[in-house]
């Protein structure tokens, strides 16, 4: 009888250790992004496959861990982004939401994640307030923003000699934020800035604007918007014989999906500021082989290599803490662990929520110069990680202020 | 050189004539609406679909057949016009005798189902088009500088738009068409097959939608939401002009054209929304539209 019992104990034990190890930890994860407009192709589809490779690797199984991965498409619509944050944390059990290009959207979720003390990994959205102002506990900002581009890209055209500018502006958060942060830049290193317009967002037609451009006869027309909106920019740009009459445009925001779509032809010559470019080394190679399984033919953008590195960290983070329950706690356990992946390298998240990583000064190669599919880039100088970002002491985050 | 309202006179010349070329496109692509709205009575949502289509055909005869700009303008309309005959014949005839609100309903289903498949093929990102040797640089005007494509532009379809006009106000065909439209079972007892009319119709206003895809494809991204982006424009100004009027179609196309070049000038910000406070204000004042009579 006794045995019997002892028996009966060690197979309760033997199956509440089976069930434990059957009830891994629950982890869902939200791609939300542009699926059918003008980033779509920066983001969109390609950012869930990046995300999909993420998970893979990280391999959930192995860590007693469960992760499922959802994806909507915000439309670029504030309102239909933070509707679908919402049903995602508080309907669908959604632990973290990464990607979102638009930083209108960025910001409005940002707020949703912090109220529902979940997670929020930006990788799409550009706006630098993202980590000053509007910094938040819950949320990161993983691949670039307005005040490295200002910086890599602004800074060195000013100091090769572009001293006036006009700004071409996408008339709301993101492009506003690029501009005044290149403005600063343009002005601090001896450049002027004679004027700007600001356009509606999704303009098909630039030729008015190109045509007030050209007559404040700056000599670099600075593009402050970004996907479909730079590309009609360059293109009808080209036409009205813009650079041909010595003026010259910084397209402040380019991704590889953009210099595909216009052809190197009207692309070449374009500088350009991005903390990743798919064909730097034999890591980001093999990874693009890898991704390109999912998206045959195209060429994965920084955004969708900071999709797959901002959910790599995630992972690990939850991991560590064994659980992904507590938004607040698994963004300090992220910025505890330094982060390192293939596509990045070796970094780190700040206090106020900015990832930190090198980023690199590219210049579009003329048709002559590629050799290949996707050899779009040279690689003119690399900005070192701790100069790439707006340093903290300029950030006016109040979490960086609280803590002092 | 003098100023209006603190603009130099220059510029806005130079604004007028943008706004004229882009009033252009409008025109091509509410005279298709048009003529399918006024033959039909059908609401043709799938019509930027099949804009797209042109500029996608373009590129694809360019990239695959290494046929150029030239040979697609000839090509292409006929090609995405016959896609349009058999879209009326598998669709849109049994749909037409309905309420209006079913034409619509299966015309804007077809064009996301269009748009999804090209999205789902080319991506997102839209493919690159050059502008043909030929149309290459352009003149500078003393007010501005004129690309000799955008030129090209305004002309031809400024011709493509008259012919179109003429073809059905002033032909013996064209009064056929006007005639079935009023009173098919009639003309049907005159020996005219009107089933058969209609269909070439579609085809036309599908074949002016290409049309105008093809013309597109060197100055914007060619991209599956191309059409998506300029439709509800175009839908804006058949109104204003009056649903069904050929000449309202065109007056307004260019008309509304200038005037959205002008909102880019004084009030950018505005630009894409300028032309449905017109919309909202005729409608207000002339529910028919600008040329439109009350049925």
């Amino acid at each position: 009888m006794r045995a019997a019992a002892s028996l009966a104990f060690a197979l309760a034990a033997l199956m509440t250790t089976v069930a434990h190890a059957q009830n891994p930890i629950p982890v869902k994860i939200g791609v939300l992004t542009d699926m059918s407009s003008l980033y779509a192709a920066d983001t969109g589809p390609g950012s869930v496959s990046a995300a999909e490779l993420a998970i893979h690797d990280f391999d959930p199984a192995a860590h007693n861990m469960k992760v499922d991965l959802v994806s909507a498409d915000h439309q670029n619509k504030p309102d239909v982004g933070v509707s679908i944050a919402r049903q995602w944390y508080d309907v669908d059990h959604v632990d973290m939401i990464v990607d979102v290009p638009n930083s209108a959207v960025a910001l409005a979720v940002s707020d949703v994640t912090r109220e529902k003390n979940k997670v929020f990994l930006v990788s799409g959205a550009a706006s630098s307030d993202l980590t000053g102002p509007k910094c938040t506990p819950n949320t990161i900002h993983w691949t670039y923003d307005t005040w490295m581009l200002a910086h890599g890209t602004g800074r060195s055209i000013v100091k090769t000699g572009g001293k006036t500018w006009f700004f071409i502006t996408a008339d709301y958060a993101f492009g506003h934020a690029l501009e005044r942060d290149t403005t600063a830049v343009v002005e601090a290193n001896g450049g002027k800035v004679l004027g700007h317009v600001f356009v509606p967002l999704n303009t098909q037609d630039f030729s008015s604007f190109l045509l007030q451009a050209q007559a404040s006869k700056a000599q670099i027309i600075g593009l402050a918007n970004a996907g479909g909106d730079t590309i009609n920019s360059i293109k009808q740009g080209a036409e009205f014989g813009i650079t041909k009459g010595g003026q010259h445009f910084a397209g402040l925001l380019v991704f590889i999906p953009d210099v595909q779509a216009l052809g190197l032809q009207a692309a070449q010559g374009l500088i350009d500021t991005e903390p990743f470019y798919w064909d730097m080394n034999a890591g980001t190679r093999a990874w693009t082989k890898r991704w390109q399984v999912k998206q045959p033919g195209k060429f994965p953008s920084e955004i969708q290599a900071g999709v797959y590195s901002a959910t790599l960290h995630y992972l690990k983070a939850v991991a560590a803490l064994k659980s992904a329950a507590d938004g607040k706690a698994v963004v300090a356990e992220m910025k505890k662990i330094p982060t390192d992946d293939p596509l990045f390298g070796k970094g780190y998240v700040r206090a106020d929520g900015r990832t930190i990583h090198p980023a690199y000064l590219f210049q579009v190669k003329s048709p002559a110069e590629s050799k290949y599919p996707g050899d779009d880039y040279i690689l003119k100088a690399t900005i070192p990680a701790n100069e790439a970002f707006r340093p903290m002491s300029q950030d006016n985050c109040p979490l960086v202020n609280a803590s002092k | 050189m003098f100023d209006i309202f603190g603009i130099p006179s220059q510029a806005l010349f130079g604004q007028l004539l943008i706004g004229l070329i882009n009033g252009s496109f409008y025109a091509l692509l509410s005279l298709g609406l048009a003529v399918i709205f006024g033959m039909l009575n059908v609401i043709n949502f799938t019509h930027g679909a099949q804009y797209m289509m042109g500029a996608f055909a373009a590129y694809l005869l360019l990239q695959y057949l290494g046929l150029n700009y030239w040979e697609a303008l000839v090509i292409v309309p006929l090609l995405v016009g016959a896609s349009g005959i058999l879209v009326e014949r598998l669709f849109l005839q049994y749909v037409r005798k309905l309420d209006h609100v079913y034409g619509l309903i299966l015309t804007f289903g077809l064009a996301l189902v269009i748009e999804g498949l090209f999205r789902n093929y080319f991506g997102s990102s839209g493919e690159p088009y050059q502008v043909p040797d030929a149309l290459q640089g352009g003149h500078n005007l003393g007010f501005m500088f004129l690309p000799n494509y955008r030129a090209w532009v305004i002309g031809f379809s400024l011709v493509v738009c008259l012919v179109t006009w003429f073809a059905i106000e002033r032909t013996r065909f064209g009064s056929y068409l006007r005639a079935a439209t009023e009173n098919p079972t009639l003309v049907r007892a005159f020996g005219i097959n009107v089933p058969r009319m209609v269909t070439l119709t579609y085809g036309f206003g599908v074949g002016l939608a290409a049309l105008a895809g093809v013309m597109a494809a060197p100055i914007y991204n060619v991209s599956p939401q191309m059409g998506s982006e300029v439709i509800i424009v175009v839908f804006a100004v058949v109104v204003i002009g009056g649903m069904g009027s050929i000449l309202g179609a065109i007056v307004t196309g260019f008309g509304l054209g200038i005037i959205e070049g002008l909102t880019k000038v004084f009030f950018p910000e505005a630009s894409s929304t300028v032309i449905f406070v017109v919309m909202a204000i005729v409608l207000l004042i002339r529910p028919a539209g600008l040329f439109g009579r009350l049925g």
